[in-house]
Formats: C-alpha cells, structure tokens, sequence
C-alpha cells in the first residue's frame, strides 16, 4: 500500500512535467501523426512487393510504427534521472526510505501511460485512414498493451543506464545506437517471408519484433492465441526483469558515491 | 546524554587515489548544534553523506541516532533528515506537492500529512509561495523548502551541508536565525558543514576542524579560540618571499608560530602591539619590504591555521587546484 503510493507520486510527477508544458506535451502528441504520415506514405509501395499478403499499407504499418514510438519514447525515461542525479532530488529521496523500486515503477508506469495515449492516437488517426482491426476493440486494446509492456521494459533499462552512468551523453548514445537497429532487425515496416533469413532468425529474439508479432495478430488478423499470449508472456517478463535490474541499480549508484 | 552521531575511524577513496575519508572519528551529544568546519574537499560532505546512508565508508562505523548506518540504513533514514548542498525539490512541481510527495516516501499520508505539510508551509513562510513551481523560487525560498522537507517527519538528527552557500547575505542571515530557532525549539541534533567561519562561530555549540579526511582539532568555537592566547600579527609583503623572510621572523623573541602564505607572514605574540616594532625592524634588516601590518584577535581562521597549518582560502585553493 504504501509502496503503490509511493509509485503514485513518482507517476504523478511525470504527469504534472506532461501537462504543466503545453509544447512538451504538443509534441508528445503530434510525434505519433507525424511518425504515421510519414511512414505511411513511404512504405505505401510495401504492398506491391511480389509476395506481400499484409493486408492495406495502413493495417501492415500501424502496429509496427506503434511498437517503433513505444521504444523511442520509453527510451528516454531515464533523462529524468539525470536531472535528478546533476541537481539534488536524487540525493534527497535515496536518504529518504522511499522504496527503491517505485523511484523506478513510477517513471515506468509512467512512460507507458505517454505511450498507450499515443497509441490510441495512431489507432484512431489510422482508422480514419482506412486501416481495418479486424481484432477489434479487444484487439486495439491488446494492442495497447503490448506497446505498455514493451515501453515498461524499455523504460526500465533506460532508467539503469541513467543511474549507472550518470552522463546525458551515454543515455543519448544508448537510445540511438539501439532504435534503429532493433527497428529494422524486426518485421516492424517488412513482412517476415520479405526479409533475409538472417534478420528472421535475430528477429526471434528481439523484443521490439515479440511486439510487432503480438499487435499484428491481436490487432489486424483474427487472433492467433498462442502466438498472442506467448509473445506478451515474454514482454511481460522483460519488463518485470529490466524492472528489478534498474532497481538494483540504485544500489550500485550508492556503492559508487 | 547519549552521542547522537558517532563516527570511528571512518575510511573512504575514491578511485584512483582520492582520500576524502582518512581515520575521521566525531561524536555529537544529543541535542547541540555541531559544526564541520573545512576547506572544499577536507572530507565534510564525504562525512555526511557517509552517516546519511547515501555513501558506504570502505572501513570504519557510524552509529546516527543509537542506530548503525552500515547495518541498519533503512532505520536511520527515518530518524534522519538531510539538507544537501543542492537544492532537493522538484523543480517544476510546486511547494506543496514537493512536501506531499516526501511525506508519502516517509509512510505519512492523508488528513495527517495534509496538516503537517499546511502547518510547516506555514512556519517556514512559504504559504503564499505554496503552489507555485518551485523553480520560480528565489535562493532562500527553495533552501526554506530544502530544510522544511527535511523536518517533515521530524527527524531526531538533521544534516545541513553547507546550508548558506550561494545565498545572498541577507537570505544567509535569514537562514542562520532560522537554524538557531530550530535549535531552540526542537530536541533535535543539528549536523551543519561550513566554509564559513562566521557561520560555525555562530551557530555551533561544538565544533571540528576537517582537513584532508581527518579531524584536527575539536571544541566549542570559544574554547579553540582562547586556546589561542595573544594575537596574531598579519604582514602583508610587497614581494613574494622565501623561507628567508620567515627566518628572519622567527628570530625574534617576541613571536612564535610564524607562518608564510604567499605574500602575507603570519604571526602570534603574546603582545602583539609591543611586538610589532621588533618585527618590523627584523623583516627591515632582512632587507624585506612590508606594505602593511594587521593586528588581530584570535578568529577560528587563526584556529584554522594553527591546526591545519595553512590558511583557509589557501588550502580552498589547493583543492581547486587538485580538482582542476
């Protein structure tokens, strides 16, 4: 209870930085219609590719740019602790007893609140696009959730690099060193028999394609189960793992001191 | 009274070879003011961060408040608070949500929480200010918010690590009387590290002198000073000297204790006006030009000096040095 509270502050915080500043938030919620447009129009002539049976343009894309922002903007969670760290918030709640992992959780829960309102974003700018969820509300809804869990995971390990190495530079380096490449070693923008073998086979482990995986089939097919619950069962576990790792790593920035 | 704080032998480097803890002991009687006087990078916030369970010393115990910080850090982190050298709230939360959301990491909550946090608003002349963002604070304001988020949950041992600096003279003047009335009115033990002597001189009841991890001398600010007896003589030089200068100083009968600090000797003479003649003349026949002499009584710079064997500004000198 009291740790759900505590949660709830770091959360709120988020919240208030959110809404207290018009052109953050702007862009909070105009980056998903860009990133939709752009996409869209780029990757309109994907359909025509020989061997192409994802449906329109628009149902193929939507779930992989929703994984795609899910990762980019889950990924710089942990500049808040930066800051925290530069100035002396940080000092302040580690001599606190707040518990550890809701300086972490809150941020978290956080972050996949900003992601699931830009993804009910895409979806509805989609729809009006023409994009079909034959899944659904129910498959919108896994959707959503399978973007939380995947920005969750992302937010965490975000959170750990910012408090193990302390410096803008090193988080900076980390988001863009990984976006692209866990981007493109996963059917996010290419249908899986499209893409070279080799990319199939890393896809299997890459967290960023579990997703893409699981929001296509909930969303835009009728719902493969299995393949569903297996992929958000994985999710669920990276991100409850990458949770306990950026709480840890509190401890770690202490022994440093 | 039991200590409140009692450190042995605490032992702290920092990769490669920085030694900013070397064998400090201290201990504080429950309920005074104790202040931890240094130059930057003596070992002071390495000290407070080390009892506030922020920092783990390689070797050594602490005990705050009866409890061990290395052992038991979760127990003394409720019988703490902790005023660091930054400023501790969230910047674009206001005041209010700042002391809210420290409450709830303290386990207060709801109408209790509500009330302590209105009423210590209200103390610390913050009400107007109350739900405003924070980074529209002046200086004093946030440091008046810093120390009432510390008091929230009415610690037994408060750490205020250089409270004053960046404050504008007034705001730091302001803050000393609102340590004293802390110290007043509440049974509680206050922990304050300084650079400035006026500060130490007039909020401590005790106080240590910290220079390069350790503590060199110990006692109450009246104490060290009249352990000091006589005066000191301060000559300014028109030239940078040698040892020579000082040589020639320490021939006469009247002083002892001379000390060079680039251009300015210092010295102590049990007579200091009587003296002065005969170390004019010494430093004349040593063929050393003097642009003018200081008289004064004892200061906790001389305290200093004489413990620590350089002069205050000086040894903040050779840390930047150091640090640069």
């Amino acid at each position: 209870m009291t740790a759900a509270r505590q949660t709830w502050q770091v959360t709120l915080r988020g919240i208030r930085v959110l809404i207290r500043q018009p052109a953050y938030l702007g862009m909070t919620l105009t980056q998903p219609i860009i990133w939709l447009l752009l996409f869209g129009a780029l990757f309109k002539a994907v359909t025509r590719i020989p061997g192409f049976h994802g449906g329109t343009y628009i149902d193929f894309l939507t779930p992989g740019i929703v994984v795609m922002l899910a990762v980019s903007s889950a990924g710089w969670t942990g500049m808040g602790f930066i800051e925290d760290i530069a100035g002396g918030v940080m000092d302040r709640e580690l001599a606190s007893p707040v518990w550890r992992g809701a300086l972490n959780a809150g941020t978290v829960i956080y972050a996949a609140l900003v992601v699931a309102l830009q993804t009910v974003l895409i979806v509805a700018l989609s729809l009006a696009l023409g994009a079909n969820y034959i899944g659904g509300v129910g498959g919108v809804l896994l959707l959503i959730l399978v973007a939380a869990l995947l920005a969750a995971a992302f937010a965490s390990l975000s959170n750990a690099v910012a408090v193990l190495a302390r410096q803008r530079e090193a988080l900076i380096g980390a988001v863009t060193f990984v976006l692209l490449p866990l981007t493109f070693l996963s059917t996010a923008l290419m249908q899986q028999s499209l893409v070279p073998g080799w990319i199939r086979s890393v896809a299997r482990f890459n967290p960023v394609n579990w997703a893409v995986e699981a929001g296509r089939s909930a969303a835009m097919s009728h719902i493969d189960w299995g393949l569903v619950a297996g992929r958000i069962g994985l999710l669920a576990a990276l991100a409850l793992i990458s949770a306990m790792l950026a709480t840890r790593a509190f401890a770690s920035y202490q022994r440093s001191l | 009274m039991p200590a409140a704080i009692e450190a042995s032998e605490l032992r702290k480097t920092y990769p490669p070879d920085v030694t900013a803890l070397d064998g400090l002991s201290m201990s504080v009687e429950a309920g005074t003011i104790f202040g931890l006087l240094g130059p930057n990078g003596a070992g002071k916030s390495t000290t407070v961060r080390v009892l506030a369970t922020l920092s783990r010393p390689d070797s050594g115990t602490a005990r705050v408040a009866g409890i061990d910080v290395i052992a038991d850090p979760l127990h003394v982190r409720r019988a703490i608070g902790l005023v660091g050298q930054k400023h501790g709230g969230a910047p674009e939360a206001t005041g209010r949500e700042n002391m809210v959301a420290q409450g709830e990491f303290y386990g207060i909550s709801g109408r209790e929480l509500k009330q302590r946090v209105g009423r210590s608003l209200e103390r610390f002349g913050l009400t107007e200010a109350a739900d405003r963002p924070v980074k529209t604070y002046s200086g004093g304001m946030q440091r008046r918010l810093d120390i009432a988020m510390g008091l929230l949950h009415r610690p037994a041992v408060l750490f205020l690590d250089e409270p004053t600096t960046g404050l504008d003279p007034e705001a730091r003047v302001e803050m000393w009387r609102e340590i004293e009335r802390l110290a007043g009115e509440e049974l509680m033990t206050i922990l304050i590290t300084t650079h400035h002597m006026e500060e130490a001189d007039r909020l401590a009841s005790r106080l240590a002198i910290v220079d390069r991890g350790r503590i060199v001398v110990e006692g109450t600010p009246a104490g060290l000073k009249t352990d000091l007896e006589g005066d000191t003589i301060q000559v300014e030089l028109a030239d940078r000297q040698d040892a020579g200068a000082r040589s020639a100083l320490e021939r006469v009968a009247e002083v002892d204790e001379v000390s060079l600090v680039e251009r300015t000797l210092y010295a102590r003479a049990r007579d200091g006006g009587a003296a002065i003649p005969a170390v004019l003349a010494a430093l004349d026949a040593h063929g050393v030009k003097a642009v003018s002499v200081t008289l004064a009584r004892p200061s906790l710079d001389d305290v200093y000096l004489r413990y620590a064997g350089r002069a205050f500004h000086n040894a903040d000198n050779r840390t930047e040095e150091v640090a640069a």
